[in-house]
């Protein structure tokens, strides 16, 4: 990202930001700023909402009119904003925690009605705010304060959560695939309707450092060497090799145009 | 030219809704409140405004709060229930000074309670219910005339004071039908702009700042964090924690009398009947009744911030009689204020309302 581009959208008087030392967070917010600036969105034009978690911090770095709103809750809030002012571009992030426990429900709702707006899931698979308990995406047998003896329930799958909630795009990447994870956010701002964008963050602080990758090289590795394509995926199905089970996919889910809700007219 | 009509309660306080600009409508279907969903489903539409029903009530309210910060007058109407889970996100349109007005048509709880009877079990939650220290204001009417005027009064209110404002109504006076004239148009205050320079939570001398509306440029940050006036959080700063929620209390509570909204009769009287919503109607008849000039009666048609200075106006009155359709939750907060004098809670439960008979009784029975 050009420096023009950092100091234009960014709110340089808020800066040092809280994200830890070698969080991925701040990739992600990058990645964002800089598909949202490849739009060639004005900054007044531009909200971003967030709800509560480390994730949702984002937006109070960023130079446009923000909504640091409560936990789980920011596409309800969104909602409202995007209903009654259609013309403004809503960019939403948020956390596994946020969207998937607490929000689970307004999550599902804002993908079936298809509302227009770009929602950014950093996944840390953890509550990295509050110290590191477990969440619906902390995958079974990792070890969270809330689940010391190795995470037993089954993970939630956000981006198929989307799909099969009726959002008309949604697409996984993690802060590994920058230049994937870029041309995805780019891809969800121009779609239509609600576009999820799920993106794998590394979390040395509350995640890593109790699952044997406290280095953040260790825990971004993790994340390249276990990303699996699509099509790869659905090419060994095919051929019915099996999946190890600690893969997990990333991709293009969808891309559609379904109707849509708080599209300008 | 006014109009006049033979209309519902809950129906009344939408046409005020309308007339008062309501652009926004986000809600969740509840009885007893259901009519103003449903009217506001048919005329938003050919109104130009939004509605929307939402996955439930705190979806609701959070829809609303963000639909005001796009400078829309938004509204939602609800019951106990819904009312209770819109508690944490009311205590956020507190705290970021976000204008909007709430409906809670009350119904019998706790829980699901009498959902097709009348209450007024959460006087105090409206105010007290979210956490932390806050300050609301909450309006209720006694007619279906009021139905209309006070949901007019309430966006005029929070547009001014920056602060979610309630109008506790109940399932009596929502589901009762009776005449109402409704006027032309009606007074708009509209919300107060940032002054050039100001930063946008500065609060100016009235102890508010100026709304800075989304997408108009002021790119403000909002957020429920104890914040500055940059709006930038800083959680952890004592003394900014202490100003601002003083701040937020104090611009209601300093201006009580001002915003005191009440009818004292008979100011003379030594026994006085204090009421609110459906009880001022049966305390009226008892008055009709009993025309000597023996009973007084101060009907509040704001509640919060509480108006104490107006039973001063009573200055001869030795005892204070509050019916209410709950175990004495304004009854608690009038104690509070008298001293010498008794205050007497006539507490009611089960969804009916008082008969004027049982209410003279008391009168006789106190004298």
């Amino acid at each position: 990202m050009s420096t023009e581009t950092y100091e234009k959208w960014y709110r340089q008087d808020r800066l040092p930001h809280i994200y830890c030392t070698g969080c991925g967070n701040g990739t992600v917010m990058n990645c964002t700023i800089k598909a949202v600036d490849a739009m060639g969105w004005e900054i007044d034009d531009t909200i971003f909402i967030s709800g509560i978690g480390c994730s949702s911090r984002a937006p109070g770095y960023i130079t446009t009119d923000s909504l640091h709103t409560t936990h789980g809750r920011a596409l309800a809030f969104a909602t409202g904003v995007k209903m009654a002012n259609p013309d403004l571009h809503v960019v939403v992030f948020t956390g596994d925690g946020d969207l998937s426990a607490i929000g689970g429900n307004h999550f599902i709702h804002a993908c079936r009605r298809n509302i227009d707006m770009t929602v950014i899931c950093m996944n840390n698979m953890i509550y990295g705010m509050t110290g590191g308990q477990g969440s619906p995406c902390t995958p079974v047998g990792k070890i969270s304060t809330t689940t010391p003896y190795g995470a037993t329930e089954p993970v939630f799958d956000l981006a198929e959560l989307a799909v099969a909630a009726g959002a008309n795009y949604a697409a996984r990447w993690t802060s590994y695939h920058v230049a994937e994870l870029i041309k995805a956010i780019g891809a969800g701002l121009e779609t239509p309707g609600l576009s999820f964008i799920e993106a794998m963050v590394q979390c040395p602080t509350a995640y890593g450092r109790r699952n044997k990758l406290r280095q953040v090289g260790e825990q971004v590795e993790y994340m390249r060497s276990h990303a699996m394509l699509l099509a790869k995926k659905a090419r060994l199905e095919e051929q019915g090799k099996e999946i190890p089970e600690d893969m997990f996919t990333v991709g293009e889910f969808v891309r559609r145009y379904r109707p849509a809700m708080g599209v300008p007219k | 030219m006014t109009k006049l009509e033979f209309m519902q309660g809950n129906v009344a306080c939408c046409e005020g809704a309308l007339a008062a600009g309501c652009n926004f409508f986000g809600g969740y279907p509840i009885t007893p409140s259901t009519e103003i969903a449903e009217r506001m489903a048919l005329k938003m539409p050919k109104t130009g405004g939004v509605f929307i029903q939402m996955e439930d009530e705190i979806a609701s309210i959070g829809a609303v709060i963000g639909a005001s910060w796009t400078g829309a007058r938004a509204m939602t109407a609800t019951s106990g229930p819904g009312f209770s889970l819109m508690m944490e996100n009311l205590g956020y349109a507190v705290m970021t000074e976000t204008p909007c007005v709430v409906v809670n048509i009350q119904r019998g709880g706790p829980s699901t309670g009498q959902p097709t009877m009348s209450a007024q079990g959460d006087m105090l939650q409206c105010r007290f219910g979210s956490h932390g220290d806050i300050s609301t204001i909450a309006l209720v009417p006694s007619t279906v005339q009021e139905m209309f005027d006070l949901t007019v009064k309430a966006f005029n209110l929070a547009d001014r004071f920056r602060v979610p404002t309630f109008l506790m109504s109940d399932e009596t006076i929502g589901h009762m039908r009776e005449k109402i004239s409704i006027p032309d148009s009606v007074e708009i205050i509209p919300r107060k702009e940032p002054k050039p320079g100001m930063l946008t939570y500065e609060a100016e001398e009235d102890m508010i700042p100026g709304f800075p509306t989304f997408g108009k440029g002021y790119r403000a940050h909002v957020t429920g964090l104890t914040h500055n006036e940059r709006g930038y959080p800083d959680a952890t700063n004592p003394e900014l924690h202490e100003a601002l929620v003083r701040r937020l209390v104090d611009k209601i509570e300093s201006r009580r009398h001002e915003i005191a909204d009440y009818d004292a009769v008979n100011p003379d009287a030594e026994t006085v009947f204090i009421t609110y919503g459906p009880s001022t109607r049966t305390v009226r008849q008892v008055l009709h009744d009993h025309p000597d000039e023996i009973i007084g009666h101060l009907n509040l048609r704001i509640v919060w911030p509480f108006p104490e200075d107006t039973l001063k106006l009573f200055t001869n009155a030795k005892t204070f009689i509050v019916p209410e359709l709950n175990l004495g939750q304004m009854a608690r907060e009038i104690q509070r204020h008298v001293t010498g004098q008794q205050v007497i809670s006539m507490g009611r439960l089960g969804g009916t309302i008082h008969s004027p008979d049982e209410l003279y009784a008391k009168v006789q029975e106190v004298a």
